[in-house]
């Protein structure tokens, strides 16, 4: 059972950069009538989202999102030991984004620094990998990093996807400290259901060619994409998730001793809003414990998490806070987290 | 459960307003009502109301009404 368990080390303070580009989803009409599109969005819950411009990647939120931290809290750039850069939209097929960060984020060359490229849970483990590292002892200070701009992976001709997803970054700040009571994480994977949610071209099993950018019609519905941009089947997905979350959530609550009554908070990774009602309703979870910003800022993959804590736990999070992580996505790929928050710092949003 | 009120149960959860119309023949994607987003409701109303989880994968093998009793009872 893959269960880790930390202590003395926490987030210490977050910030968020956001593009300035608000899409409202009722007027997102270019391919589908306004009626349709509105049962689609009043269903999945996605009102507005965010999208990058087109030279804006999510490295460049996170470096915004990273400068507002640094900004806001002081922080000396020289005690930054480690840099962890979460994304599957990194800048490059090579090198890792997280290395040309710690350059423009003017970070000394000892510090380390790698991607994680991992979808939707990828939150719990970036925190995972950073917290097991800490535990050297050799790391003061860490900047985790996590960006996404899927609006530019799916088809606007596809309605499973286009209604759906967004494009933010955050950072966060990372110490070791007496203060932080345990942490808890469930990391989970099925790769047998890999082709659920896939972008099957540009990578090296079918490399880009003129074949993989042609568009056709994928289905019964009618929707249209090509082979580098990103599917979901929605159903299975949803199929998988109502299973398998509230399994992880229980057997990850009875490891740590704990019911959910002892959180503060509820964060679940913002994929729809009808997955996250029904997640709450079959764990019977008090929703006012379960903050969203589905509404505002669509998925936005791995960042949706901390982004959710971020926009609308600014104000709440003083004292001692525990928090309940529950995230899953493209992989599959699933994790629960148990995360202790003290007077955990959070800066205004940055549009950029 | 019988196939009758299986049909009465399901129209309701994915929203189609005439149960009546409905028989075991019935080709569900030929509903006015019917969208992709019906494949949702009925991934629900499985879980909920039969305790049975099926994904698209199992609802793309349906073709009738009839199908997904089946499905709900086999």
């Amino acid at each position: 059972m893959a269960i880790l368990s930390f202590e003395g080390v926490g987030i210490a303070a977050m910030a968020a950069a956001v593009p300035h580009t608000v899409i409202n989803n009722y007027s997102y009409t270019d391919y589908f009538p306004a009626n349709q599109v509105k049962e689609v969005v009043d269903k999945v819950g996605v009102y507005e989202r965010r999208f990058a411009d087109a030279d804006t990647c999510s490295s460049d939120l996170c470096f915004d999102a990273a400068e507002r931290l640094i900004a806001d809290n002081d922080i000396d750039r020289n005690e930054i030991d480690l840099l962890v850069f979460i994304s599957q939209t990194p800048d490059y097929r090579m090198p890792a984004t997280s290395i040309l960060l710690q350059h423009r984020l003017g970070l000394k060359q000892s510090c380390i620094a790698f991607d994680i490229n991992l979808g939707c849970a990828a939150f719990c483990y970036g925190l995972s990998v950073v917290y097991g590292m800490m535990q050297s002892g050799g790391i003061r200070k860490v900047l985790l990093l996590d960006g996404e701009t899927r609006s530019k992976v799916y088809s606007p001709k596809d309605r499973r996807s286009a209604f759906i997803f967004g494009d933010a970054g955050v950072a966060a700040l990372i110490e070791r400290d007496e203060k932080f009571e345990r942490s808890v994480f469930s990391l989970n994977s099925d790769g047998s259901l890999g082709d659920l949610i896939m972008i099957k071209g540009g990578g090296y099993r079918h490399p880009s060619s003129v074949e993989t950018l042609k568009e056709r019609v994928v289905d019964e519905y009618g929707n249209i994409r090509n082979d580098e941009q990103g599917y979901m089947r929605g159903g299975d997905v949803f199929n998988f998730v109502i299973r398998e979350v509230p399994r992880d959530i229980k057997r990850t609550l009875e490891y740590a001793g704990l019911t959910t009554a002892d959180f503060d908070y509820y964060v679940f990774h913002q994929a729809n809003n009808f997955i996250n009602s029904y997640i709450a309703k079959k764990m019977k979870l008090d929703t006012s414990k379960i903050p969203s910003t589905i509404a505002k800022y669509g998925n936005t993959s791995s960042v949706s998490v901390p982004l959710t804590i971020i926009s609308e736990l600014k104000d709440n999070m003083v004292g001692e806070k525990r928090l309940l992580l529950s995230a899953f996505g493209v992989g599959m790929s699933w994790a629960t987290g148990i995360v202790p928050f003290v007077d955990c710092r959070i800066s205004d949003i940055v549009e950029v | 459960m019988e196939i009758k009120e299986f049909i009465v149960k399901m129209a309701e959860a994915i929203e189609i307003e005439n149960a009546n119309s409905l028989t075991a023949e019935t080709k569900f994607r030929e509903l006015g009502e019917w969208s992709s987003l019906s494949v949702m409701l009925l991934i629900v109303f499985f879980d909920e109301e039969l305790d049975r989880q099926i994904g698209d994968t199992d609802i793309k093998k349906c073709q009738t009404v009839g199908d997904l009793y089946n499905l709900a009872t086999k």
